[in-house]
C-alpha cells in the first residue's frame, strides 16, 4: 500500500522541506501500518539513502533525458506510475513552487482527491480529512476527500522535520514518460549566497520605515547574525529599493518561517496575509498604533534605527556566548 | 489570437472573514466580491496581448448568477465576451473539469488562470485544466511574451526564477509581474456601458463530481496580546527562552 513522497531536490540535492515532506509521509505511514516510499525525480548528487533517516524505507530514483530539466506535467506522470506500481493511496509532496505545479497535475493523472497546503495531521484517515489554511491566513478549513486516493500537499515548514533513524534501499524507475517537446527550459536563476525566501526558517524583513534603500545594510547586518532570509513590505519592492523577489504578503511570496522580525512595516492586512503563519512574530515600530503589533508575538516600541543595531549586538553576543 | 480568462469570484481582500451554519459554510452576508486579483492580472495582460496581435479575449467563471456583475467588470475592463458555466463551484476538480468541457473545442491559444484564489487559496485550478487538456502549463507566472505561435513564459522558482519557451496552446498560472500594478485597468465610464452590450453567455454544467468537501471551518485562534519589550537583550532571551526561536 505505501505512502509515496515526492522528494524534492535542487541542483541534485535534498532540501530540509524534502526532509519535511518526508516525515509528514512517515506519520500518515505510521498511522496506516505501513511504509514509505520516497520518488527523487532528477539527477542526484544527494546520496537518496539518506531519505531514510526521516522515515522512508526506501528511495525510487528517476533519471534520464525526459528528467533533465523541470516540466511537471512528465515529473508528475513519473510519480504517478510509482505510485500506481506500489498500490499506493497518499502521496504527499511539498508546497514549493515546483510542488504546487506538480500536485494538481498528478492528482488528475492520478485519479486522486487534492488537499493543498495542509497544515496539521490528518484528523481522520477514513474519509482522509486535513485542516488547511484558507482566505488568506484568515480561516481554516478542515476538507475531507472524496476519492480513494489522495495527493496532498503541506505548507514549508509549517510541520517540522522528524528523524526517525531508519535506513532506506535504493532503486530506480524507468519512466514511460517522455520528455514534452513543447517546453523547453532556457534559463534558471536561483539567487546564489543567500538563503531562498520560502525555505528560511529566520526571517528580517522590513518595510517603507527604513526611508531609504541604502539603510538596508543594517537589515542585511541583523539578517546575518541569525542566519536568517531577507524579506520586505511591497511599497519597498515597488519603488525598486529592494528586489520583487523579497517581497512577501498576499501579491508577494507567503512565507511560514518559525521567527519573522519585521522593521518599519505597518502589518497591513495584505501583508499579514504572506507572513502571519510565522511561529513567532517580532515587531519594531515607533508607532505604538502600528496595526502589525496586533498580529505579533513580541514589539519593541521605537525607532529602528536605533534599536536594529543594538537588537544585532545583543544577537552577536548572545552567539558568542552559546 | 483567441485568449480564455478564467475569473474567479472572491471576497474582497479586506472583507472580514465569518462561518455560519454551525461553521460550516463561509458567510458572505455583507461581503463585496471582487475579481480575485491574481486573474486581474491576467486579464490585464490577455488584454494587451490582444491589442498588440489582435483576437479576442473570454473571460469565464463557474458560478451562480450572483457572479454576473464580476463578469461584468471584466468585460468593462476590456474582454470582449463573457461565459458563466452555470454551477455552484463545489470543488478545484469540478470547477476544472467545468472549464475543461469549454475549453476544449474553444480553440483558445492561451488560457490564464490565477496562481490561486485569495478565497480558498488552493494553487489547484490551473493545473488540473492543464493536466486534464493535455497542455503545457506554467505557474506562479511573472512573466509572458508570445512570439507567433511561441511563448516565453518567466515563472517563479524557490529563490529565484526560470525561463522557458512554450508552444501554444498553454495554460497559466498567473500573478503580478504578467503586469504591473500600474497597468491594472480600471473601468471607465465607456467602458462600463459598453460592457452591458457585450455578450455574456450562460452555459449549463457538464456532469463532474467534487473530489473534496469542505466540512469545517474555523478561525484561527485570537493571539495572544503583544509582549512589548524595552530592551533587545530582553528581547535575544525570550526569543532563546520562551518561543525557543533562536
Ligand atoms: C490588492 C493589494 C495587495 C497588496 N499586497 C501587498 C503585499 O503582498 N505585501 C505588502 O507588504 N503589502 C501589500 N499591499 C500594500 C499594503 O496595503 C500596505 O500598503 C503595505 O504593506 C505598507 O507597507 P509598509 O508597512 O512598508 O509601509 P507604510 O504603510 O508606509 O508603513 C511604514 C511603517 O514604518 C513605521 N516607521 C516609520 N519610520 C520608522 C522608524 N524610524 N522606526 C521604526 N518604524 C518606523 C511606521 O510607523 C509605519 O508603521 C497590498 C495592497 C493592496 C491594495
Amino acid at each position: 500500500m505505501a505512502v509515496i513522497v515526492f522528494a524534492e531536490s535542487w541542483e541534485g540535492k535534498f532540501k530540509k522541506i524534502t526532509n519535511e515532506a518526508v516525515s509528514y509521509a512517515h506519520g500518515l505511514a505510521e498511522a496506516e501500518g505501513t511504509n514509505v516510499i520516497a520518488v527523487a525525480v532528477g539527477a542526484l548528487e544527494s546520496d537518496p539513502a539518506e531519505l531514510g533517516k526521516y522515515g522512508a524505507s526506501e528511495v525510487v530514483t528517476v533519471e534520464g533525458d525526459a528528467f533533465a530539466s523541470f516540466n511537471a506535467s512528465v515529473w508528475a506522470t513519473a510519480i504517478a506510475e510509482v505510485a500506481e506500481a506500489k498500490g499506493a493511496k497518499h502521496i504527499v509532496l511539498s508546497g514549493t513552487n515546483n510542488g504546487k505545479m506538480i500536485g494538481p497535475m498528478l492528482s488528475v493523472k492520478a485519479g486522486a482527491s487534492y488537499i493543498s497546503n495542509a497544515i496539521d495531521i490528518p484528523s481522520n484517515f477514513a474519509p482522509f480529512t486535513v485542516r488547511r489554511n484558507a482566505f488568506s491566513n484568515k480561516g481554516l478549513v478542515d476538507y475531507q476527500t472524496n476519492a480513494e486516493k489522495v495527493v496532498v500537499s503541506i505548507v514549508p515548514n509549517a510541520l517540522g522535520v522528524k528523524e526517525t533513524g531508519g535506513s532506506a534501499s535504493v532503486s530506480s524507475h524507468s519512466s514511460s514518460a517522455a520528455a514534452d517537446s513543447r517546453v523547453n527550459v532556457i534559463d534558471v536563476d536561483r539567487v546564489k549566497g543567500k538563503i531562498p525566501l520560502p525555505e528560511a526558517d529566520l526571517v528580517v524583513s522590513a518595510g517603507r520605515g527604513m526611508k531609504a534603500p541604502e539603510n538596508w545594510t543594517m537589515i542585511e547586518e541583523l539578517a546575518d547574525v541569525l542566519g536568517a532570509g531577507t524579506a520586505c513590505s511591497k511599497p519597498v519592492s515597488d519603488i525598486g529599493w529592494r528586489p520583487h523577489s523579497e517581497h512577501v504578503g498576499q501579491t508577494g511570496i507567503q512565507i511560514n518561517p518559525s521567527l519573522y522580525i519585521a522593521v518599519g512595516i505597518s502589518g497591513a492586512i495584505q501583508h499579514l496575509a504572506g507572513v502571519s503563519g510565522s511561529k513567532t512574530i517580532v515587531v519594531i515600530n515607533n508607532d505604538p498604533e502600528a496595526p502589525f503589533f496586533k498580529a505579533a508575538d513580541y514589539g519593541i516600541v521605537g525607532d529602528a534605527f536605533e534599536v536594529v543595531p543594538k537588537l544585532t549586538e545583543a544577537l552577536k553576543s548572545f552567539k558568542a556566548n552559546q | 489570437m483567441k485568449i480564455l480568462v478564467c475569473i474567479s469570484h472572491v471576497p474582497d481582500t479586506t472583507s472580514k472573514i465569518n462561518f455560519v451554519n454551525d461553521n460550516t459554510e463561509f458567510d458572505t452576508n455583507g461581503v463585496q466580491f471582487i475579481i480575485n486579483p491574481y486573474d486581474e492580472f491576467g486579464l490585464t495582460k490577455a488584454i494587451q496581448l490582444k491589442e498588440a496581435n489582435g483576437g479576442t479575449v473570454t473571460a469565464i467563471n463557474v458560478g451562480d448568477a450572483t457572479t454576473e456583475p464580476t463578469l461584468r467588470k471584466a468585460l468593462a475592463i476590456g474582454a470582449d465576451d463573457a461565459i458563466r458555466v452555470n454551477a455552484n463551484p463545489t470543488d478545484a476538480y469540478f470547477v476544472a473539469e467545468q472549464l475543461a468541457a469549454v475549453a476544449k473545442d474553444g480553440g483558445y491559444d492561451l488560457i490564464i488562470c490565477g496562481q490561486e484564489s485569495i478565497d480558498y487559496n488552493g494553487g489547484q485550478v490551473g493545473g488540473m485544466l492543464a493536466a486534464l487538456l493535455d497542455l503545457p502549463f506554467a505557474s506562479p507566472c511573472v512573466g509572458l511574451d508570445i512570439d507567433g505561435s511561441t511563448a516565453t513564459v518567466l515563472r517563479e522558482i524557490d529563490g529565484g526564477k526560470e525561463k522557458s519557451t512554450m508552444s501554444l496552446p498553454i495554460v497559466l498560472g498567473g500573478k503580478k509581474g504578467l503586469v504591473e500594478e500600474k497597468d491594472l485597468r480600471i473601468p471607465n465610464m465607456r467602458g462600463i456601458m459598453t460592457a452591458r452590450t457585450k455578450p455574456l453567455a450562460t452555459v449549463e454544467a457538464v456532469s463532474a463530481d467534487a473530489r473534496t468537501t469542505a466540512v469545517k471551518f474555523e478561525k484561527p485562534a485570537a493571539k495572544a496580546a503583544v509582549k512589548l519589550v524595552d530592551s533587545a537583550e530582553e528581547l535575544v532571551q525570550l526569543l532563546h527562552n520562551e518561543a525557543k526561536a533562536i
